[in-house]
Parts: structure tokens; sequence; C-alpha cells
């Protein structure tokens, strides 16, 4: 099978709208097709990697955990928006420490994270072949 | 040229589901191939054959199954996510029974199947075009 670049953006925060769990459950079934597979998070899409979330309160699934579950299934490349995080006085400290193995360098532990301007995230987004917006 | 669709919206609501409808009409009056339409979030609903509008407006749910978009075999390609469906009511016979529940909302020119159709037609098509917000 053909191998594209998929990208998968997400707009919205965690649990305001069911988009962001959706958006997660396409991400995890597209793993096992072996696509070239980025995220990137923009708008208020950046609330869904923010450390620390807690639901009790309003009886949803925290799904948010998954996110640590992504560099097991070499899902490696997710792109932030500087701009989205400053215009919401947050930055990279307030994400969550995702990180993967890289098997190309003795399995070191990095940094899945990549905080981009929107130019960057812009250049990103015109090399895909797919982009779906979520 | 050859497209698969993604409907984020349910009808109605949302004209993200009038859109998607206009856009595959005018592809494949223009002699493009839409190999799937693929309904998710509650663009499920779009499938929901109970669907009952007022006389004087358009029919969504025929409006999809008019196209007629299936598979060299004849399988529906108008394909609904099943964990979206089950989550919003929205059941095959298959489903009803499997689950117990006495009844089922799929419109025949419709079937549900997973997540896979959507990456698979994002791989197949030469674009993937998204409806939604």
């Amino acid at each position: 099978m053909a191998t594209k670049k998929f990208m998968y953006l997400n707009r919205r925060s965690s649990f305001g709208t069911v988009y962001a769990i959706e958006s997660l459950e396409v991400v995890l079934i597209a793993a096992a097709f072996e696509q070239d597979v980025s995220l990137a998070f923009m708008d208020d899409g950046v609330y869904q990697i923010v450390e620390g979330q807690e639901t009790d309160g309003i009886g949803m699934k925290n799904f948010s955990k998954t996110f640590h579950a992504l560099g097991d299934y070499d899902i490696n490349k997710l792109y932030v928006s500087k701009e989205s995080l400053e215009e919401r006085g947050l930055s990279e400290s307030d994400l969550m420490p995702l990180v993967y193995e890289d098997e190309d360098d003795d399995w070191e532990e990095k940094p899945s994270i990549r905080v981009v301007t929107n130019d960057e995230l812009k250049a990103i987004m015109s090399e895909q072949d797919v982009c779906l917006s979520f | 040229m050859k497209f698969a669709i993604q409907v984020n919206e349910g009808p109605y609501q949302h004209q993200a589901a009038d859109t998607a409808f206009q856009f595959a009409k005018a592809a494949i009056e223009n002699g493009h191939e839409i190999m799937r339409v693929f309904f998710y979030h509650d663009g499920v609903n779009n499938a929901s054959r109970f669907t009952l509008p007022p006389q004087d407006d358009r029919h969504v749910v025929n409006n999809w199954a008019s196209l007629d978009i299936k598979d060299a075999e004849g399988n529906p390609e108008l394909v609904v996510c099943v964990a979206a469906a089950l989550r919003r009511g929205m059941l095959d016979e298959s489903e009803a029974s499997k689950n117990s529940i006495d009844g089922n909302n799929i419109h025949p020119a419709f079937r549900i199947s997973g997540l896979g159709q959507l990456i698979e037609a994002g791989i197949q098509c030469d674009r993937l075009v998204v409806f939604g917000d």
C-alpha cells in the first residue's frame, strides 16, 4: 500500500465538544496503516495536550492520558502552534511531556512535541497529502 | 479525479451535509468518481432512515441515497463510522441484534463500518475533502 503523509489538525479543546476524542480515535486507528502521521494543535486545540487535565467534576472520560501512548504507535510528530499557546497564556512547560523512543538512535527517549510558528506550520501542512481537520 | 468525502456534521443542524452532497453531486456530474463518503461525528445522523423533514424542505438522507454511490460489487459506499454511530443511537440490523435492541435505523443506501475505511479512502483517493467547521 502506498505511503502518504497524513496530518490530523486539532482546533478544539478536549471536552466542550466531541471532536477531540473522536479525532484521537481516528489517529489510533490510522497508526495501524503504516502511514506517515503527524498531529497539529492550534487555536483551542492546544488545550488537548495541557498537563493535569481532571474530569471528575464534569462526568466525562479523561482521554488525555491516551496521548502518552502515541509514541508507542510511532506517532511522534506533534506540532503545536506557538501563537495559539501565547494567545492563551500558555507555554511549552504547561504541556504534557509526550515522548517517543527513537529506534534509529539506540531507543533514546525524545520529545514528540514541537512548538512551531504558524508560518512553519503552514509550510508543514502544505507538504501533506491528506489533512483531516477536527 | 477520484474523491473521498468526509462529513462531520449532522443534517439540518449544519450546512456541511448539504454542501458535501452538492459537491459530490457536481463532481459525479462532471465525470469524477466519488469512491466513498464517510460519515463521522454527528455526521452519522445523515444515515437515519427515520428522517422526516417537512414536505417543502430538502430530504438530506434521500439526497445522499440518490447519488447511488457503490463499489464494484454493489455494496454501498456511503459509510457510517460504527463507533460514532453506536454512541449516538444509530444501528443497523446486525448491531441491533448483537446488542439486543428491537429496532434499527440505518437507511439501506448506507452501511456501517470502521474508521479504517476513512484512512483507506485517504490513501486510495486523489483527494479527501472534509466537510464541517
